[in-house]
């Protein structure tokens, strides 16, 4: 008897706590897509930082800083977005449900940050007008996927 | 007793008499309208600095440089759910037979055209600010918009907040009011003022509300929590350390100081923002950096 009373309340907690904490494999997939958001927050700033004049405009640190951020939007999100690992589900995420109910205007969003990456690394190098203005289409790309899928 | 009761009759009479008085729709004077010629190229700043399009486009719909103001979507709140209305200019779904007359008692008075209140859900209180020359060109350029057959969702809100005439009830403690900020130095912080408690109606979500849903004033722009949205931030100098070119960076480009980027209901009005001259933005930023 207290053994089933056992095995029912451990098999109870078990469950209370897989509402509300990821595994070790969704948590480790989140962790690493905002780390993704991270990086991207990084090369932004050091792209961000000359077309707002808060430094100086450098060709070859904008190259390089651009050439990064195409990277970065390259990487595959195959595996950092596993069902389950939005914000209802599991803590310490604001990915939305709707991503997983719209996958294919997610992957629509996430293929013109990518375009707008590559025309960043485009023009990041040529001139600060040019960087200036591939950083309007950054902005835009990433506020499209933003304004949709990210909760507070 | 019959005395008495013939009293009470005559009182209740003369309360409803005043509660239907004060409570009436209130309706604008058109003269204003006259001798102005409305100007449709203005009135798409105008429309975006308003962010019409945000609340009125279907739901999931893409604004682009003409969008389809079908309504639909859905607003949650503490007394109930709204849904925002057609107001594409086809002439029986939307708004394309109302005269300026009709149009300017909706936007500035949250006045329907057959006389009912509209809730405040739609920012008529910060609309009210608008200049009549504005209004005709913001209605000019909204007739330009392709029309939507789209028919109207009834709002989902419940007794008592059901009874529209009590609204003017609301309008009277809460409608009406002078600008927050009464002194402004400058023309720049003029304009900012004009853009961030009228047109651009920041007040309404970044402002929190009172027990009745009116805007506590004295804690103008200090953020504020919404049903379905989330924490709003404050955007005050006190509130968020950002300077003022921080402001009409994000406002132009979505992305903040540490270049994350706006998310939510801010992505739409970024998405609004930054199609505004240069000059509108940097006014707005100069009027929050004033605030205390």
């Amino acid at each position: 008897m207290a053994k089933r009373l056992l095995t029912s309340l451990t098999l109870m907690a078990t469950m209370a706590a897989g509402a509300s904490f990821a595994d070790g494999h969704i948590a480790g997939a989140i962790k690493a897509r905002q780390g993704q958001m991270q990086l991207y927050a990084h090369y932004l700033g050091v792209l961000g930082g000359m077309a707002r004049g808060n430094t100086e405009y450098n060709a070859e640190a904008a190259q390089a800083a651009a050439d990064s951020l195409l990277a970065v939007a390259s990487i595959s999100g195959a595996t950092l977005w596993p069902q389950g690992s939005d914000m209802d589900s599991v803590e310490g995420t604001r990915a939305k449900a709707a991503i997983w109910e719209n996958f294919a205007d997610v992957g629509a969003k996430s293929m013109a940050v990518t375009t707008a990456a590559a025309n960043m690394a485009t023009a990041a190098g040529t001139d600060l007008e040019s960087l200036r203005a591939a950083m309007g289409d950054l902005g835009g790309t990433c506020g499209a996927c933003h304004k949709a899928y990210r909760g507070r | 007793m019959k005395r008495l009761l013939r009293l009470l009759c005559v009182l209740a009479l003369v309360g409803l008499a005043i509660f239907f008085f004060v409570t009436r729709p209130a309706q604008v004077d058109v003269a204003q309208f006259d001798r102005l010629t409305p100007d449709a190229v203005h009135g798409k700043d105008v429309f975006h600095a308003a962010g019409c399009a945000s609340c009125h486009i279907a739901p999931g719909g893409e604004i682009g440089d003409a969008p389809v103001l079908a309504g639909g979507q859905a607003f949650a709140s503490d007394f109930g759910t709204f849904y925002a209305p057609n107001i594409s200019p086809d002439t029986v779904a939307g708004i394309g037979g109302w005269s300026i007359e009709d149009f300017a008692n909706a936007v500035q008075n949250g006045v329907s055209p057959n006389g009912k209140h509209y809730y405040p859900a739609f920012p008529y209180v910060s609309y009210a600010k608008i200049t009549p020359q504005d209004l005709v060109d913001l209605k000019a350029f909204m007739d330009t918009l392709p029309p939507s057959g789209e028919a109207n969702l009834p709002h989902d809100v419940g007794f008592p907040f059901s009874y529209r005439r009590a609204l003017g009830g609301w309008k009277l403690l809460f409608a009406g009011k002078d600008w927050v900020v009464t002194d402004v130095a400058t023309p720049e912080l003029e304009r900012g003022r004009y853009l961030v408690e009228g047109l651009g109606h920041c007040g309404e979500c970044h402002t929190p509300r009172n027990a009745l849903g009116g805007l506590n004033r004295s804690a103008w722009l200090t953020g504020s929590v919404l049903p379905g949205e989330g924490k709003v931030p404050g955007i005050t100098p006190s509130a968020l350390d950002w300077s003022a070119e921080d402001v009409a960076y994000y406002l132009e480009s979505g992305f903040t100081p540490s270049f994350d980027s706006a998310g939510g209901a801010m992505a739409h009005v970024v998405e609004n923002m930054s199609k505004l001259p240069t000059s509108d933005r940097d006014a707005i930023a100069a009027y929050v950096a004033s605030l205390p």
